[in-house]
């Protein structure tokens, strides 16, 4: 009975999907900001990687909202799993053998190089701040699965994660003091395209979100992790 | 076969739109609902990716192979999912933080037998 | 190519219908991680290879794992 209603349902509402998507022509789009970018993105800030021109050039501000509600969320989190302490040891399986943590040890500098190159050249390949950060999360995830018991420390975590937020808020109030009458306004030069050290301040605003993104999701694996080990 | 290469992209989003609320509608089990959940949200996601698409183009980065920018697929799209898809995984790891805490607390997740709500 | 993309797309809707009868919860916790997969794949058919890169290492990885530890914590059969 449940499930007739159900279907029901889903078949006025996909009618009207239906009907809604007949009026999008597939392959051509006729918005006119997305070619604006495209033509002036490499003039305007510096970048080669027109999503990340876009996402941290133009629409900065976005890019902090976002970011905001991510660290909400781990707030929310951290209070809704909380424990007073930490429970101790326990564990009465056999330990992991000794290929499985020396692999998971020599592995795991080796992701979070990875991940940093991903958030460093954010600006030259496709990439950037939020993919390097869940690679650099990956990483940590594996040494959790892999060599169990060991835990990333509470406070240093916590202060790399503000150390992000604040860097990517003073940036944007140094540009507001440095260089015009708007926030994240970019006040660095922009050097020449396709190296490293080019693109005013979207590196640095990389570094901090990548930084951020990343101590902030192993956050989160280690507090729903807490009670299983 | 020229009008499901024109839509496919669309009909694969809307299928998972629909299966995703489907699986909300029909079952019990709170976990299996934040599953669903997470379907909806990639089917929205795909299709917010193939509105931007343009025939015959290019991603849009500049490099030595490609460098006319009159050819390159549109990029606020593509940014605008990119801030979605981080966005929905940090609200559904909120979600399971919940589901644990009631799990917890009532010790079943069916959800017709979580029904208190006091007033 | 379009026989391609169509398999794929036929493939990601037969996978979440799959993690709709699944009574066991690990088992459609995987079907979602092939649904975000091929989405993955699709986004890259799409020219968009940022939101791919987003899509594979956010939502098929760590949501996964996400998902895992709190069927964990929680039972593993739907009742």
């Amino acid at each position: 009975m449940r499930a007739l209603v159900a279907l029901a349902v889903l078949a006025v509402i996909a009618t009207g999907l239906v009907l809604a998507l007949s009026d999008i022509p597939f392959g051509a789009p006729d918005s006119r900001v997305g070619p604006h970018y495209n033509r002036s993105g490499r003039e305007d800030t510096g970048a080669v990687n027109m999503v990340t021109s876009v996402v941290v050039g133009y629409r900065a501000f976005d890019t902090l909202g976002e970011i905001t509600v991510l660290f909400v969320a781990a707030v929310g989190l951290g209070a809704l799993l909380h424990r007073t302490s930490r429970p101790g040891g326990g564990d009465d399986r056999e330990p992991a053998s000794m290929v499985l943590t020396t692999g998971c040890r020599y592995l795991f500098p080796l992701i979070l190089l990875f991940g940093t190159y991903i958030f460093m050249h954010g600006h030259l390949t496709p990439g950037g701040g939020f993919q390097g950060g869940a690679v650099i999360a990956s990483a940590f995830l594996l040494v959790y699965l892999g060599c169990r018991g060991r835990r990333i420390g509470r406070g240093w975590a916590s202060s790399v994660e503000s150390l992000g937020g604040l860097v990517f808020v003073g940036l944007g109030l140094a540009g507001l003091a440095a260089a015009g009458h708007w926030f994240l306004s970019a006040f660095l030069p922009k050097g020449t395209p396709h190296q490293l050290f080019s693109a005013g301040i979207i590196p640095l605003i990389y570094v901090a979100v990548g930084l951020k993104v990343g101590v902030e999701l192993t956050g989160v694996i280690d507090r729903l992790m807490e009670d299983t080990q | 076969m020229s009008f499901l290469e024109s839509n496919v992209y669309y009909m694969g989003a809307l299928g998972l739109v629909l299966v995703g609320l489907l699986v909300i509608l029909v079952r019990h089990n709170l976990i299996k609902m934040i599953i669903g959940l997470s379907i909806m949200d990639t089917g929205v996601n795909l299709f917010l990716v193939a509105v931007g698409y343009s025939r015959g183009g290019t991603a849009p980065i500049f490099s030595r192979a490609a460098s006319d920018p009159a050819a390159m697929v549109d990029p606020v799209p593509q940014a605008l999912v990119l801030t979605a898809i981080v966005i929905g995984v940090a609200v559904l790891a909120l979600a399971l933080a919940m589901a644990v805490r009631l799990h917890g607390h009532h010790g079943t997740l069916d959800m017709r037998k979580i029904r208190e709500l006091r007033w | 190519m379009i026989v391609l993309v169509s398999l794929l797309v036929a493939l990601m809707l037969a996978a979440a219908l799959a993690a709709l009868f699944f009574r066991d919860l690990l088992s459609a916790v995987i079907a979602s991680c092939l649904v975000s997969l091929i989405a993955s794949i699709l986004f890259l058919f799409l020219q968009a290879p940022d939101v791919a890169m987003a899509e594979a290492s956010i939502g098929a990885a760590l949501l996964t794992a996400v998902f895992i530890i709190a069927i964990r914590r929680t039972g593993r059969y739907e009742e």
